[in-house]
């Protein structure tokens, strides 16, 4: 994690689903059930993200989730959106 | 602090001694490179530009080649025309001569020539002529504060936020406390971190201008009527785990290390201030490099999570790698390895500093790896249509 307000986390190598990842947030241990595979620089989601709210990385927004997701499960352009230079939703 | 490079009769300083071959317009391409290829020590640059060009896009055109030949790592220019082009050689060579007087020009016109062998035959002789000066010249003590220092990401992963542009940050930091200039460019690479930028301008005139520059990219992509990703990001970076232009951008942004953001310039603009400027340049890689070396950047250092090959012309390009897996799968092309700091190995200070050390030994005459393969990338960006 990047940030402490992150609900997003970064990961630094290719982690295989239902794996128990240790996260370090500012000093506070969480442990985080990953379902999903996720690829070496990807991220998965460290708390449940409903449709629509903000996707946090870096303590910014970085987009808004198209679906909700889970705890665990790999955030990216399938249930993400950027919220800029979007010419087609206009 | 110092390093080894050229003094300039204009008071600037090179880290080349480069003999450049310019085209003025795309018909000039073939005799360009032709004269290069005949004469060791030459470099040249092509472009697809020059012709039934108008206005402010024509004037873009002519600043930017102009610039390639007043700048400071260039020795001396051959600037070929075919004879009936919009960008007249003859007006390129006369703004470089006017500009600086001690620079050996040498202009060469196709037509006039009598064709492409004996403009080519014309051009190397007098390129021959130059090296031959060139060579008599020797590098000198520069104080550092002379630098300015193009940054630029291309090619990014989620590790270019983490390990590579952190460390880019800490080296332009060092150069800027030097004294020297830092260019962040890649406007539309800001796009989500502009008020992280905007943040640190010295006043509110350059607050604003970094939402106007901004708001005037986001505009232009949405005119296109999609969304901007698939172009921003690139379809590797999304493969790299960038999901959205917003969080390539927070991760872009840390290459501008931390220092007060001095001004906004538009592309290919002259640099006049030390510390940290704003340039305003798509994010294609090579239109980006070329205005800011256009803008007077001597150096360019290169971020990459995807892996690049490109370099300028005529300013040493030195690529950074993110990660250790790209810095092994493409080591002939990538010059130092960030990739440590993902691994735990070494601290973004590390790194950074390791950065800075190679950038003045660069400065000072070792070769990047982007030059000793010989990439001259060059492109003009167009603010006009091709009529």
């Amino acid at each position: 994690m990047m940030k402490s307000a992150d609900n997003t986390a970064t990961v630094v190598e290719t982690i295989e689903p239902n794996s128990d990842v240790l996260l370090d947030n500012a000093g506070k241990k969480i442990n985080i059930h990953v379902t999903e595979r996720i690829p070496f620089g990807h991220k998965f989601a460290t708390r449940a993200i409903s449709k629509g709210e903000s996707i946090v990385k870096y303590g910014e927004r970085i987009g808004f989730a198209s679906q909700n997701i889970e705890v665990g499960q790999h955030v990216h352009v399938h249930n993400m959106e950027s919220g800029r230079g979007r010419g087609d939703k206009t | 602090m110092l390093f080894s490079g050229y003094h300039r009769p204009n008071g600037t300083a090179g880290v080349r001694n480069h003999i450049l071959i310019i085209p003025s317009v795309v018909c000039a391409n073939r005799v360009a490179r032709g004269i290069s290829q005949q004469v060791s020590g030459t470099t040249w640059i092509e472009h697809q530009h020059g012709c039934c060009q108008l206005g402010v896009d024509a004037e873009l055109t002519m600043r930017i080649l102009v610039a390639h030949g007043t700048h400071p790592n260039v020795y001396g220019v051959v600037v070929v025309g075919l004879g009936c082009e919009t960008n007249s050689a003859q007006d390129v060579a006369a703004r470089i001569k006017e500009q600086c007087p001690y620079k050996p020009v040498h202009l060469v016109v196709i037509q006039d020539c009598g064709g492409s062998l004996k403009a080519t035959a014309d051009g190397a002789s007098a390129a021959r002529e130059m090296v031959g000066q060139a060579s008599c010249l020797v590098r000198e003590p520069i104080d550092v504060s002379e630098l300015i220092l193009g940054t630029e990401c291309g090619g990014s992963d989620a590790c270019s936020g983490i390990s590579a542009n952190p460390a880019l940050g800490i080296a332009s930091d060092l150069l800027i406390n030097a004294g020297g200039s830092v260019i962040l460019a890649e406007t539309t690479e800001l796009v989500g971190a502009e008020h992280l930028v905007a943040a640190r301008a010295v006043n509110e005139t350059v607050a604003k201008r970094c939402f106007e520059v901004i708001d005037r990219c986001e505009k232009a992509a949405i005119a296109m009527g999609v969304d901007m990703r698939g172009g921003q990001p690139t379809p590797g970076n999304i493969q790299g785990g960038l999901s959205s232009i917003e969080e390539k951008s927070l991760g872009c942004i840390y290459k501008a290390g931390t220092k007060p953001l001095q001004d906004v310039i538009d592309y290919a603009v002259p640099i006049k201030k030390k510390g940290l400027i704003w340039m305003d340049t798509p994010g294609h890689d090579i239109e980006q490099i070329t205005g800011m070396v256009a803008g007077g950047c001597q150096i360019v250092v290169f971020t990459t999570g995807r892996g690049t090959c490109c370099g300028s012309p005529i300013a040493p390009t030195l690529k950074v790698a993110s990660n250790s897996a790209v810095f092994e799968k493409m080591h002939d092309n990538l010059d130092i390895n960030a990739g440590t700091i993902v691994t735990g190995d070494e601290t973004v200070q590390e790194v950074g500093r390791r950065i800075f050390d190679e950038m003045i030994f660069v400065a000072s005459g070792k070769l990047a790896k982007a030059e000793i393969l010989g990439f001259n990338d060059f492109a003009l960006k167009r603010i006009g249509p091709t009529m």
